[in-house]
């Protein structure tokens, strides 16, 4: 295998730097090629990556255009009750290439959760959240929570008539914790109902709490990431296999082979992404609601109210669960569920090509459930659908309730001690 | 920075570079080259036989479209309607002859009581190819001027006295419930002397808003039938004409629907101009990053 760079440990830094020079004097005080060394061209990834590998790098581009269009909006959205929705309208309307910025942004929005719950899928799939990685797959478990608490502020920001329904439905479900519950939700709101005072803190908490949060957990995630390595589509550990120059015989560095092949994953999405942007931003009432392009009207509810598309799945368990309070509780589970992923697979081998056929079974129900469960919440509901949100529930909780069983007492095949990959042809 | 490991891979690099600064350019020309194209071609008549052969056979197929036409019209008054509930206005925001009608007639029937508070007289004039003195002779109210947003001069809470309700701003309405909503409300009032207006809607039960268009399409009537003891509707009967005829009427509204269409998004047009070069170029650079990343593959086994 030809490798363009020189690997990351020869000869140490100080014996490559330039000793002369603006460039010597900078590389003294600043260590550029150490972190470039570490980060891209002497970071060895298993070389087997398929598709499912591409949206990590996608998720962190779409994170960087949610900042970039975040601040632009920024500079013309006015939070308040009398304000919100007009300046909105005026970003739509007399803003150069507002629009453009408007609708990258909400876009962006529902970009970022699909290329997420793609890369969790991913991660499920192949083990990925097995030792050494639970602190990589909790991270990135913490960076999906802010996501969600971000999206719904952000949601709210228009001050559409969905925008202020939504936020009493969600901010709701915190009164149901007990004895605090409703002065919870008085402190949360910072008013008896949502207001003015709600519309503000979540503009603050949008554009600044949440995004520091964000982006601290996603280099946390990057940092676990560049201790334990990349797991891979074999789950097999490629340190395990050096070659003569201490390098993972399976493994190539990320700069240049990823960094030309997630160019190309890159550049796909973008076609995809623009196509949205450009011919369907609103995408039939999924990424944009008709509801939300009506100001909020406390007296009249749109009908029915339902949460974005990527909220869907949680709130059709909240609604299949008659009891509020159980229904909350269910919710968070669901959630926690993943959190503990690490620690509910025995399976001795990592990735589901090697796993037995109920790990396989599995996986397959809570795929068909979780998207059930997403069908469901945009749907009304009626008493038939109310009793498929409750199988779908079932079979999504069932896949972690038994993981712990049918990892560990199923056939597994032979893992191979080095990945399969086909070289180009 | 990309090692070069090969001619090929240079050239590769290069083309991507070359592509970015396309890009750049691309867009600070884009910038301010937005306006609508004003020019309208019409094909120029040269004379020979294919051109009157031609000529002929469209006068023919123009005599059958009339003779289909009125035959729909004698079956319409017989009732019509049962298929309410599909009607599509079938508009498009690029006939910029329509959003003109559609702006013409906004201002005639619809002004008086609803406003587009987030749209400015000015703006409006430039996307529909409006001439500053049409603009003033035409669409300003007097004393108003071409950067105002369009209001309505009645006052809210004599509308309120009046109707019961404030009659909405349209500035939204087509994104907020469709242009098929909107083409159905208009189609589809009919006469109801329950009515504190005199008239009714199919798409709209109980609307307080008055038939404003029935000079232009007439009065109709609804027939009911029973259906487990609850009235459904049946169909309409024309009992009434009005100044124009159906199809005129039905052309009218969609003139309507489609500027209030326009009106909910005035970028729209715009932006699927700026759509088709943004996904062009993106299909290329896709292109140049799969043989990049071809080539620096070969490497690997």
């Amino acid at each position: 295998m030809v490798v363009a760079v020189k690997p990351a440990d020869s000869g140490g830094p100080g014996n490559e730097h330039p000793s002369k020079g603006l460039k010597a004097w900078f590389y003294k005080r600043l260590p550029v090629k150490e972190f470039i060394e570490t980060q891209a061209t002497g970071y060895y990834a298993p070389k087997n990556f398929n598709i499912w590998y591409f949206f990590g790098f996608i998720a962190i581009v779409v994170l960087v255009l949610q900042l970039v269009t975040g601040i632009f909006l920024t500079m013309f959205y006015k939070p308040g009750e009398a304000t919100a929705f007009d300046s909105v309208e005026f970003i739509m309307r007399e803003v150069h290439y507002g629009w453009l910025i408007r609708y990258l942004h909400s876009t962006g929005a529902s970009a970022f959760f699909l290329v997420v719950y793609l890369h969790m899928y991913r991660a499920i799939m192949y083990g990925s959240y097995r030792a050494p990685r639970e602190l990589l797959w909790l991270f990135g478990m913490l960076v999906y929570l802010a996501l969600m608490a971000e999206a719904f502020m952000g949601y709210v920001l228009p001050w559409g008539n969905m925008s202020y329904w939504a936020a009493n439905v969600i901010v709701n479900i915190f009164g149901t914790v007990p004895v605090i519950g409703p002065t919870l939700v008085e402190w949360i709101r910072g008013d008896y109902g949502i207001a003015d005072s709600t519309l503000n803190r979540f503009f603050a908490l949008h554009v600044v709490a949440v995004p520091l949060a964000l982006l601290l957990l996603v280099v946390l995630h990057l940092v676990a990431l560049r201790r334990t390595g990349s797991n891979n589509p074999d789950g097999i550990e490629i340190k395990a296999n050096l070659g003569k120059d201490g390098h993972p015989v399976d493994g190539i560095p990320f700069h240049p082979y990823y960094s030309v092949k997630d160019s190309f994953g890159i550049s796909v999405f973008l076609v995809i992404f623009a196509t949205i942007v450009f011919f369907a931003p609103t995408l039939g009432g999924y990424f944009l609601e008709h509801a939300n392009f009506e100001p909020t009207d406390i007296f009249s509810t749109p009908n029915p109210i339902t949460p974005s598309w990527y909220f869907t799945p949680y709130y059709a368990i909240l609604r299949a669960i008659p009891d509020q309070r159980l229904g909350a509780l269910l919710m968070a589970l669901s959630l926690v569920c993943f959190l503990l992923l690490p620690w509910l697979d025995r399976s001795p081998v990592k990735s589901i090509r090697y796993k037995g056929p109920w790990s396989k079974a599995f996986l397959t129900l809570f795929t068909v459930s979780f998207l059930s469960l997403m069908y469901l919440g945009l749907q009304e509901p009626t008493p038939n659908m109310v009793i498929l949100g409750r199988l779908a529930t079932g079979g999504y909780f069932v896949f972690f309730i038994l993981m712990p069983f049918y990892t560990r007492f199923e056939r597994v095949k032979p893992v191979p001690d080095r990945v399969r990959f086909e070289a180009h042809a | 920075m990309l090692r070069v490991n090969s001619a090929k891979q240079a050239l590769l690099t290069s083309g991507f570079a070359a592509l970015l600064l396309m890009s750049a350019a691309g867009l600070a020309l884009g910038a301010d080259a937005s306006a609508p194209d004003a020019s309208s071609s019409a094909p120029a008549a040269a004379p020979g036989s294919v051109q009157a052969a031609m000529a002929l056979a469209s006068k023919v197929a123009q005599q059958q479209l009339e003779d289909k036409k009125k035959k729909d019209e004698e079956e319409r008054l017989k009732g019509f309607g049962a298929d309410w509930e599909s009607w599509e206005p079938a508009n498009s925001v690029a006939d910029v002859a329509s959003l003109q009608r559609g702006v013409r007639d906004f201002a005639g029937y619809c002004r008086g009581c609803h406003s587009l508070k987030y749209m400015r007289y000015s703006r409006m004039a430039d996307d529909l190819q409006i001439t500053p003195d049409q603009l003033q002779k035409f669409l300003l109210p007097a004393g108003a001027k071409p950067s105002d947003y369009v209001g309505t001069p009645m006052p809210s809470a004599d509308a309120l006295t009046w109707f019961g309700k404030v009659p909405p701003d349209l500035s939204l309405i087509a994104r907020a419930r469709g242009d098929g909503y909107l083409f159905r409300f208009l189609t589809t009032f009919f006469s109801d002397p329950t009515r504190p207006t005199g008239a009714n809607n199919l798409q709209l039960p109980s609307v307080a808003m008055p038939h404003v268009l029935s000079t232009l399409e007439g009065v109709k009537v609804a027939v009911f039938r029973t259906v487990n003891k609850e009235q459904v509707f049946d169909h309409f009967v024309q009992v009434a004409p009005g100044s124009l005829s159906h199809e005129e009427y039905l052309a009218t509204v969609r003139d309507l629907v489609n500027f209030l269409d326009y009106v909910g998004e005035p970028a729209q047009v715009q932006r699927r101009s700026l759509g088709v070069k943004v996904v062009l170029f993106l299909l290329a650079f896709t292109a140049l990053t799969y043989l990049l990343k071809r080539e620096y593959w070969k490497n690997v086994h």
